[in-house]
């Protein structure tokens, strides 16, 4: 038998057409948009041989995250497993598929729609070739529905799957969620059905096949196809609106991330593709401080980017975030959902820049090699600028203590707010100023401030901060703080950590002056203090629940103190009436013994 | 008097004990603990008492003559670390010997605030910046004068530290400092009078009887200056002084000022022993202090039979309060054995 068409085929042909259609549209409009900074990184990357590494890293990770979901995997071993069979499963079954119907039909003697519905087709010539292509299909469909039935299960009971919470979806998504559900029982139906009337079904569905009436299959067999091919065009058709569009953007977004295109302070294209990206698979709900500690599981980054993307409410999404970056990090697809949060808390409408005038841009009658901005908060830890000041002392260093003359803020709590055009005004009047004290190098205290430095402003000079300044003192052998024999817990700042990657350098210090405990959820994984200012919106007892739940974490080994590396977070901490807590900072300043000048 | 004489042990020996203990002593057998090495130390660390200026030694001494009598036994260096329940008797474990008591009671009493908390404020970061009960005892020993040996230009005091602030998580007011403050002001104007005197708070709570009138004197008598607003932060200045921000928040100007002293008016919270002793008893209430059965009718009474609760243990209290409720407390316990007997 060698036709290949029957009116079944027409809904599936026509969706897929509609549904690649629609793709294409929708990637060049996001290419389009990318802003004029993102193009060009592109385009260089484009235009010079690092092409190469870049193909064979967007390949690499195609293969490795879209496919295989390896990221997914280690976050949860049976939700990858889920994802998995689901992605891997329907990829091979359309790759062998095809596979099988160029070895019948050659590669000009098919339709678009055979290998989709091949079997329905083909019949009659038993050969070895034929069972065994058949028995793999058979064993991939097994497989997807593997998968297909975890995800129903995890539907209902998330914990089975080992997530505590999943994603509550629109009507839309869970309409569309059954259509692909359908897909792969109807199309096990109807090759059974098909084989219990020609044999040359799988080791399946030829085992199935044998068990079902000849009249019954007759009767069944063409409305079963007819449906398999109508939810395939029901899921091609609505998939661009719903989250399943992950599966074409998040190979759109790998390609772009190859080469170089990173999220800009503006909504582009790039964003739209970001927000497309999205599975909506709700790791980010777990790993939430907000979600575990005080029940708040509506701001979550999958519910922030479904409103941006659908237009539906998203201020509150936008606003009530600590930023702490635990869901960045989390996130197996890699949004860069900080920088969508911020885009989205974007107030640039409200020009307040006329406020700044205040601030004078004066000469500086200090002048020092290093010059120390300890930022707003530290002005409220003042150990650590003292402590700082001695080990200056300690090594001969020439400072500068910025906060001494008048400071002004970094400007990330109110870029953090959405205040960019006065971000950027604070930013403009604090380089003037840096550049004209002639400092070498810039150390700051807090991790606000470094992060601000190191990624918002074009400084001329180095910009350390102070843990790694300290690490480099105590490697090259400047400095030699004495042991002790204190058990120290230190906590990761979510913007020393994940903000700014900086997890060793604090360790390396305070390996010199007293040992390290064990903490459960440290570096990348580790917990936020609660009282970042990220959030504007939580009530402080809400602040201090989540700050409860990281120093339960911290204390799990019984330290003697509780160290850490930002004002912000020794402040939470500090609030707490029991417990003992310093920077690194006055830790190391305290062991510093030989000091007479 | 056909009651048979009863052991009563009370803990605390400040002004609640040794009132209890005075009370209660008319008719029983009672030991007096406390953990220092002598009676009423929160009393004679302060200079001058509030609203009247009484003399805070004599005071002391007058309360502690109180427990001359045969029938109290004052063991001072005695610090409570266990209360057992025996029978419907309490064993009361002190790090020298344990004592059987027909009924205990709790006079603990609290501790200031300690400032360090408020590391904003430079407390124990920069010389200048002092307690108000470190300021009382440089005014007891007649020494107020800076670390260079002057008399203080200006002297700044800041209110509500570690009372009334959620960020330290004491949401209470500790109800003195106001007075005590408005207190030092006018000693410190008597003392020195070429000092200025600041004083930031948030709103002034004049509530006792002669408070409001000590408050009208400062301004109009001794010229002490009133500024409605918390200090955001301290630090020292190149010359060794103290410079403040903060904010006036009735005319909404930001400001700074350099002072010579700034004294931080530090709250009450719990003593050690208050945190730990209701702990133990399961008697633990808000802050840590020690929880009453209800705030009106049993204030003195416990979920634990047996045992009551005089004083400062409960919640702040100025020392009239502290007295009033320990004649309350031994009344409590008076009755409870005997409904005992």
């Amino acid at each position: 038998m060698t036709t290949q068409f029957h009116p079944f085929v027409l809904p599936f042909t026509i969706g897929a057409a509609i549904l690649f259609c629609t793709i294409i549209y929708k990637f060049t409009r996001w290419i389009q948009t990318l802003d004029r900074k993102q193009y060009h990184t592109a385009k260089r990357t484009f235009m010079t041989s690092d092409i190469f590494p870049a193909l064979w890293k967007m390949i690499k990770d195609i293969f490795k995250e879209s496919l295989l979901h390896i990221k997914v995997s280690k976050i949860n071993r049976r939700l990858g497993y889920m994802h998995r069979s689901i992605a891997f499963g329907w990829f091979l079954l359309i790759v062998v598929g095809l596979i099988e119907t160029i070895i019948h039909f050659g590669f000009r003697g098919h339709a678009p729609w055979t290998g989709v519905f091949y079997r329905f087709f083909v019949y009659g010539n038993n050969n070895i070739v034929q069972q065994v292509f058949a028995t793999i299909m058979d064993l991939l469909l097994l497989y997807v529905l593997s998968g297909v039935t975890m995800a129903f299960i995890k539907s209902h009971r998330p914990k089975t799957v080992g997530m505590r919470k999943t994603t509550v979806l629109r009507w839309s998504d869970r309409l569309l969620r059954y259509a692909l559900w359908s897909i792969f029982p109807l199309r096990l139906l109807s090759e059974t059905m098909t084989a219990t009337l020609h044999n040359n079904g799988g080791i399946i569905t030829q085992t199935l096949g044998n068990l079902i009436p000849l009249q019954v299959a007759e009767l069944l067999e063409v409305p079963l196809w007819s449906l398999y091919s109508i939810a395939l065009c029901i899921f091609f058709v609505f998939m661009p609106y719903s989250r399943f569009m992950h599966i074409f953007t998040e190979p759109l977004l790998i390609f772009l991330k190859s080469f170089g295109v990173k999220e800009s302070k503006q909504p582009t294209g790039f964003t739209k593709t970001e927000l497309s990206a999205c599975s909506r698979c709700g790791i980010c709900i777990d790993v939430c401080p907000l979600n575990n500690e005080l029940n708040i599981n509506n701001i979550q980054a999958v519910y922030l980017l479904r409103g941006l993307r659908h237009g539906l409410a998203y201020r509150y999404a936008a606003t009530n975030c600590l930023l702490c970056g635990r869901c960045v990090e989390a996130c197996p697809v890699g949004i860069d959902i900080d920088a969508i949060r911020l885009q989205a808390r974007n107030k640039k409408r409200i020009d307040l820049r006329n406020n700044y005038t205040y601030i004078k841009e004066r000469p500086f009658n200090a002048v020092g090699r290093v010059a120390f901005f300890g930022g707003c908060m530290s002005h409220l830890t003042p150990n650590i600028q003292e402590s700082m000041k001695k080990i200056f002392q300690a090594v001969g260093q020439d400072y500068w203590i910025m906060d001494e003359e008048r400071t002004i803020c970094c400007g990330r709590p109110l870029e953090q707010q959405g205040f960019s055009n006065q971000a950027a005004e604070l930013r403009r009047k604090n380089t003037a100023m840096i550049i004209e004290s002639h400092a070498t190098m810039l150390i700051t205290s807090c991790p606000i401030c470094y992060r601000s430095f190191t990624q918002e402003y074009h400084l001329p000079i180095k910009v350390m901060h102070h843990t790694e300044y300290i690490a480099m003192l105590i490697e090259k052998g400047l400095l030699s703080p004495e042991m002790s024999d204190l058990r120290i817990a230190y906590h990761d700042p979510c913007e020393l950590g994940r903000g700014c990657g900086i997890y060793d350098e604090p360790r390396q210090v305070l390996s010199t002056v007293g040992t390290l405990t064990n903490v459960p959820l440290q570096r990348e994984n580790s917990l936020c203090c609660g009282c970042n200012l990220g959030n504007t919106r939580l009530q402080s007892t809400q602040q201090l629940k989540v700050r409860d739940t990281t120093l339960n974490n911290l204390n799990t080994d019984h330290p003697d103190l509780i160290a850490t590396a930002c004002p912000m977070c020794k402040k939470a901490f500090q609030q707490s009436t029991t417990q003992r807590v310093a920077d690194v900072a006055e830790l190391v300043a305290q062991q510093i013994k030989n000091i007479e000048s | 008097m056909d009651t048979p004489k009863q052991h009563i042990v009370v803990i605390g020996g400040g002004p609640a004990g040794i009132v209890a203990a005075a009370q209660l002593a008319k008719t029983h057998r009672v030991t007096l603990l406390e953990k220092n090495d002598k009676l009423c130390n929160n009393i004679t660390n302060k200079f001058k008492l509030f609203p009247n200026f009484a003399d805070a030694d004599e005071t002391a001494a007058e309360l502690i003559a109180t427990t001359k009598n045969e029938n109290i036994t004052v063991n001072t260096s005695a610090e409570v670390t266990k209360i057992n329940r025996a029978d419907n008797k309490w064993e009361v474990t002190t790090d020298k010997d344990t004592i059987t008591a027909d009924a205990v009671v709790i006079a603990t009493g609290y501790d200031i605030f300690d400032a360090h908390r408020k590391e904003e404020l430079g407390y124990g970061i920069y010389p200048g910046i002092i307690t108000s009960l470190e300021l009382e005892q440089m005014m007891k020993s007649g020494n107020v004068v800076t670390r260079f040996g002057d008399k203080p230009r200006r002297i700044t005091f800041l209110q509500c530290v570690g009372s009334r602030d959620a960020k330290i998580g004491n949401h209470y007011c500790s109800k003195l400092c106001c007075v005590t403050a408005v207190k030092q002001a006018i000693e410190l104007r008597k003392i020195s009078p070429e000092t200025e005197v600041f004083l930031f708070y948030m709103d002034l709570r004049m509530w006792g009887q002669g408070f409001e009138e000590l408050y009208r004197q400062s301004q109009e008598e001794h010229n002490v200056h009133f500024v409605r607003g918390r200090i955001s932060e301290a630090a020292s200045t190149y010359d060794g002084r103290i410079q403040i921000k903060a904010e006036d928040t009735l005319i909404g100007q930001p400001l700074k000022m350099n002072t010579d002293f700034l004294v931080l008016m530090v709250g009450m919270e719990p003593s050690c022993g208050t945190k730990n002793l209701s702990q133990q008893c399961n008697i633990s209430g808000d802050y840590g202090f020690a929880a009453s059965k209800t705030p009106h009718l049993l204030d003195q009474t416990t979920e634990q039979p047996g045992i009551f609760l005089a004083g400062s243990c409960k919640r702040p209290y100025t020392l009239s309060d502290t007295i009033n409720d320990a004649y309350a407390a031994a009344a409590a316990t008076e009755r409870y054995l005997n409904e005992k007997a």
